[in-house]
This record gives C-alpha cells, sequence and structure tokens, in this order.
C-alpha cells in the first residue's frame, strides 16, 4: 500500500530529524529508527476526550503532527458562543455535535487522517473501548469527567500475584486545562506517577458563599443571583423541572428575579451575562490559553508515543494574566490514593459454589494479611452498586444479613469481581479481587 | 529517574503492543468510582451519637439516605428532625447536599429546608466526612446560632428573649403556628 512510501514523503521531514538520529537532548535511552515514524503514522492510536476549545486545538495538533488513528469523544452539540475559539465549527454547524463536525473537518482537510467521532458521553463507552488505545489526551472542563476517566485508566491497570504493575497495561493520560487566562498541562503514567485523584485538592472547589450571606446580608451581584439559584428556584419551581443552565428562559427568569433581589438591596452589576456565568459556573475561555496548553499537551503525546525526550515530569502550570509565568514540578502520588495505590488483592476461592459471604469475611479477619475486625463490603454488577454487608449501619445490616448464608455464585459475584471492602483496620477502602480456581464455564 | 526508565519500557511496550493483544479482558464488571469507594469507607465508620440513626431505603443505594436527629437536651429536646443526604459522583471533591426535610423552627434552617451549616458550602473540604456534618447539624440544635440567620425572626428572639424562643420550638415541635406560619408536628 501506499502507506510504506508515507513515511518518505517530504511532509514528515522535520519529524525524521528528530526521530531518526541522535542528539544531546534524547532520552538517554532513545534509539533513532525509521520504525518511530511509522509507529506514528500507521499503528499508534489515540484518544482525544473532549472536542471543546482544547479539543478543537488538540485535534488540529496532533493531526497534523502525523497521528492519523485518532478517536475524539464529546457528548456535546455546537453552541454559537463556541465559535469564537472552537474553529473546526461554522454557523452552519450550530445543533451538530462537535465530535461528528470536528472529524469531519480534520479527515477532509489532512490527507491520510482518519479520526472517528464518538457522540456520546464518556461514561457510555467501557473498558474495551478504552483498553483500544495507546494514549488518552483531555481537554475537559468538568473535574468529575476528569476523576472518572482517571479512574478508568487506572482500572485498566493489571498486577501480578506480588502487586508489580504490568508495564504494557499502562495507558497514558495526558491532561490540559484552562481557566481564562490560566492553564496546566499534566502527564500521568497511571499506577506509576500522581493521579487526578493524588492531586485532587489542586483543583479549586466550585465557589460558593455562605447560605446566611446570601440570604440575609447580600453584598455582591453574584450573592443575588446564588440566591435566586439556591433559594427562590426550589421555592417557586416556576417552570415545575430542574433548573437548566442552558434554557434561556430559566436564565431570564433568574436574572430579573436577581435584579430585583440587588434593587431591593442597592446593589449594582447583576447583568444577563453574569447571571450566565454564575448558574452555568461559566469561566471565560481565552482562545489563546487554549492554544498553549494544547500544544503543551501535543508534544507530551509526542514524546510519549516516541521516547525521543523524557515527558514532563509530570505537572506544569501556566499564567499569561501579567506578562507570561510557567513552571513545571513533580505532583507526588499518594501513597494512601483511594483511586491509583488501591490496587486489588487477590483472594483465591476454591470453591464459589461453596463458599459464603460469611466465610469471606471470615477469610478478611483471620488471614495474615488483611487481620480485619468489622468489614463493610460493597461491589459492582453490570454496572449498578450492589451492598453485600455493612455491619455498622443498623438498617444496611438487618436488610443485607441474608447475604451472609448465600454463596459467592447466588450473590451473582464472578471470577475477577473486584469487592470494596472498609475497615477500621485500614485507613482507606481496599479492594479485593476475586479469583475462582474452578472456570466460569464450569461453575454454569 | 526511576520513571524515566519504566517509561522508556512503557514505549517499548505500546510499540509492541497491536488492538487488544495482549491485555488479559477483565469482565465487564465495571470498578466502583471513587465516590463510591470513599463513601463505602465513611459510612463502615459512622460513629452515630446516641440521638442520631440512619434510614436507606435502598440498601444497594449508599448515595442517597436520610438522617434523623432526636435532641435529647437543649430547646429542640423531643423533636424528631429529618434530613436528606444526596452524595453526587464528586464527592468527597464536594459536599453532599443536604437538606432538612421536617419544617423547623430554627435561626440556620429555612422553610425550604435549606441548611445554613458552614461545611456544607464554603468550608467544605474532602478530608471531611458524612460523621463531621452528623455532629455538625446536631451541634446546630444543641447551640442555634442566632449571628448568621437563615430564618431572620427565630434568630431575633434567640437574640432577645431566650424564653420565647424556647416556648416557640416547643410549640412548633407539637404542632402549630409559631410567627404566622404554621409547622407540622414532630414529636418524637
Ligand atoms: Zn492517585
Amino acid at each position: 500500500m501506499e502507506e510504506v512510501k508515507e513515511s518518505h514523503q517530504k511532509r514528515w521531514i522535520h519529524l525524521k530529524k528528530v526521530l531518526e538520529r541522535p542528539g544531546p537532548f534524547t532520552h538517554p535511552e532513545f534509539e533513532p529508527s525509521p520504525d518511530i515514524l511509522d509507529f506514528i503514522l500507521s499503528t499508534c492510536k489515540i484518544l482525544i476526550i473532549g472536542a471543546g476549545g482544547l479539543g478543537c486545538e488538540l485535534l488540529k495538533d496532533l493531526a497534523m503532527m502525523g497521528f492519523k488513528h485518532i478517536d475524539i469523544i464529546d457528548m456535546d452539540i455546537i453552541d454559537l458562543s463556541n465559535l469564537n475559539r472552537q474553529f473546526l465549527f461554522r454557523h452552519k454547524d450550530i445543533g451538530v455535535s462537535k465530535a461528528q463536525v470536528a472529524a469531519n473537518y480534520i479527515n477532509a482537510r489532512i490527507a491520510g487522517c482518519q479520526v472517528t467521532p464518538h457522540c456520546c458521553p464518556i461514561e457510555d463507552k467501557k473498558e474495551d473501548f478504552y483498553r483500544g488505545f495507546h494514549i488518552i489526551v483531555c481537554g475537559l472542563d468538568s473535574i468529575t469527567a476528569r476523576r472518572w476517566i482517571n479512574g478508568m485508566v487506572v482500572s485498566l491497570l493489571n498486577y501480578d500475584d506480588n502487586g508489580v504493575l504490568d508495564q504494557s497495561s499502562i495507558i497514558p493520560l495526558v491532561d490540559g486545562g484552562t481557566e481564562g487566562f490560566k492553564g496546566n498541562a499534566r502527564v500521568i503514567l497511571p499506577g506509576m506517577t500522581a493521579c487526578v485523584e493524588c492531586t485532587l485538592d489542586l483543583y479549586p472547589p466550585q465557589v460558593t458563599y455562605p447560605l446566611c450571606t446570601i440570604a440575609n446580608t447580600p453584598r455582591l451581584p453574584e450573592h443575588c443571583v446564588e440566591y435566586v439559584k439556591v433559594v427562590q428556584w426550589p421555592k417557586e419551581n416556576p417552570f415545575g423541572v430542574a433548573l437548566d443552565g442552558d434554557d434561556a428562559q430559566h436564565t431570564t427568569w433568574i436574572y430579573e428575579k436577581a435584579l430585583e433581589r440587588a434593587n431591593q438591596f442597592n446593589i449594582h452589576g447583576v447583568t444577563f451575562r453574569l447571571v450566565q456565568g454564575v448558574v452555568k459556573n461559566i469561566i471565560p475561555a481565552v482562545a489563546s490559553t487554549n492554544a498553549v496548553i494544547s500544544a503543551v499537551c501535543a508534544t507530551e503525546v509526542f514524546k510519549l508515543a516516541t521516547s525521543c525526550c523524557t515527558p514532563l515530569n509530570n505537572f506544569m502550570v501556566f499564567n499569561d494574566i501579567d506578562g507570561i509565568y510557567t513552571y513545571a514540578y513533580e505532583a507526588e502520588k499518594k501513597d494512601n490514593c483511594t483511586v491509583c495505590s488501591n490496587i486489588p488483592h487477590p483472594v483465591d476461592i476454591d470453591d464459589p459454589c461453596k463458599m459464603k459471604l460469611k466465610d469471606l469475611i471470615d477469610f478478611l479477619c483471620e488471614n495474615i494479611k488483611f487481620q480485619m475486625k468489622n468489614p463493610g463490603l460493597t461491589t459492582t454488577i453490570d454496572g449498578k452498586s450492589k451492598t453485600l454487608y455493612i455491619p455498622t449501619i443498623k438498617m444496611i445490616e438487618e436488610r443485607t444479613r441474608p447475604n451472609l448464608s448465600k454463596t459467592l455464585i447466588d450473590l451473582g459475584l464472578r471470577d475477577g469481581q473486584e469487592i470494596v471492602v472498609a475497615d477500621v483496620t485500614t485507613p482507606t477502602s481496599v479492594i479485593i479481587k476475586l479469583r475462582y480456581t474452578i472456570s466460569d464455564v464450569e461453575i454454569n | 529517574m526511576e520513571v524515566c526508565e519504566s517509561f522508556n519500557n512503557l514505549t517499548e511496550a505500546a510499540l509492541q503492543k497491536k488492538d487488544g493483544e495482549g491485555t488479559p479482558r477483565s469482565g465487564n464488571q465495571k470498578k466502583a468510582s471513587a465516590a463510591q469507594l470513599r463513601i463505602t469507607k465513611d459510612l463502615s465508620e459512622l460513629n452515630l451519637p446516641k440521638t442520631c440513626s440512619t434510614e436507606f431505603p435502598d440498601p444497594d443505594d449508599l448515595l442517597n439516605f436520610k438522617l434523623v436527629i432526636c435532641p435529647d437536651e437543649g430547646f429542640y429536646k423531643g423533636g424528631r428532625f429529618i434530613f436528606s443526604f444526596k452524595v453526587g459522583p464528586n464527592y468527597p471533591h464536594e459536599p453532599p447536599k443536604v437538606k432538612c426535610e421536617t419544617q423547623v423552627y430554627h435561626p440556620n434552617i429555612d422553610q425550604q429546608g435549606n441548611v445554613c451549616l458552614n461545611i456544607l458550602r464554603e468550608d467544605w473540604k474532602p478530608v471531611l466526612t458524612i460523621n463531621s456534618i452528623v455532629y455538625g447539624l446536631q451541634y446546630l440544635f444543641l447551640e442555634p446560632n442566632a449571628e448568621d440567620p437563615l430564618n431572620k425572626e427565630a434568630a431575633e428572639v434567640l437574640t432577645t428573649n431566650r424564653r420565647v424562643f424556647e416556648q416557640n420550638v416547643q410549640k412548633a415541635i407539637r404542632g402549630g403556628y409559631v410567627g404566622g406560619i404554621y409547622f407540622d408536628r414532630c414529636l418524637k
């Protein structure tokens, strides 16, 4: 096929200079080879999460860098207010899926590029989907989504019986984030370096105001908006539905009530834009910040995919409010991180048709490795959480007591099932992984 | 440096990796979310004061439950107050949403059940637990705070005449009108 010749094209001459010869700044174990360019052009699969401000930049950067197999996932549709910075979208695209339009644009514009769009929430995709990528890069504006994908890449890790990480199960996560003129980029090697959960306190919590202040002594226009949103809306429930920040009718109602309240307290500055900002918790997006952060992320993806240079270790912050300020530091992996330090402990089960939940709990209490006192157990079956037994809460204890005399099979627990165990003897919940010595087939 | 070395192995591994090969499948059960891991821990270590109890309508759903407080001293002695807890997927980065489902004559709780407790909003930190909130709520009944009121009328009465405040509280608990507002009976 023509792909054999592809890497000889003049188009890649600059990449070849970096990838096919040694240099003073390369990774110490880097071995120059034409295979690396081939890997980028024909094998490497990248997933971009988010097709918004950062996502458009990331997709353009990576596609032009030579990555050909790119998937992009975003559930959002294009809105008029996106067009100033989400440059893959045009006026005619309003109302259409972001991922779809972005993919079409790049596929039409960049020769040989195969972008596959996914117009759905990231939670709709399962492990097998995410496992298919070499690197995942995120341009998200939500902490919840970041925590979700972080949990996903950690759950894809494989450990052997001694708790040693299988390197080939690592899918690096490159994460960019921007807020106005501030941004950050980070590289996460799941199981090895600090993950999103390890550094959760780095993400500022949503701005909140004391309830009594907004109720009685408002001073800021934001206090008035927040009051209408938190107190007046649930009280009057004007449209009989939950507040939707994207519904113009809702925002207008809040705006009018907030203005009334502001006049009452002689506060100035309640505008429609402010209302939109407070209701949707929007921080104005700046196109240049997105461009900088995406460029950093794309460079990190390139370094990870090629080994040509040591990757960012591991957190970089950027600020261009006054001049330009940037620095990088090593965010520390937490030994007690509930997500990435929570390596599942394998527990061998001889006969799950005979072993009862009570036996499993006795095992956790008596086994020298666990020595638990009074553990509570929950699990997830087909995506739904299930409480197996929690002794410390009266109502749950009574309702789950019958589980104690059921066998693991009767409880729907399968080979490889992960069970969350919480006990006073450990600072965080631990995860055990059931391993049946007889196979599922034999059980059935 | 350790990271760099392993990182290099990683890329080698990635170069050899072909679609889906070499990685054992671990079935299709989903791993528990970070919020789930944390709430399991919180609830397993829940150490309720004797005046409090919890209700879980669905034992499989640890994210939605109720807390019942029956103060045995102070202004609110003899009452029974129900709070609903909704723990979101962003727990513990964000606090649970807590509402008082019982109508109560209280300076820091309004008629819609909004509760003015600093750790439920501006002073929430991920190190805090469900237990911290339980104790915070219990304290609100022992020491209602007239300085940051949600119910201004109640706060005013509390500052000016504690005896009248106490009578108002007890009247509301037994059910009836206080200051033109009807309170449902919530005797224990
Ligand atoms: Zn972590």
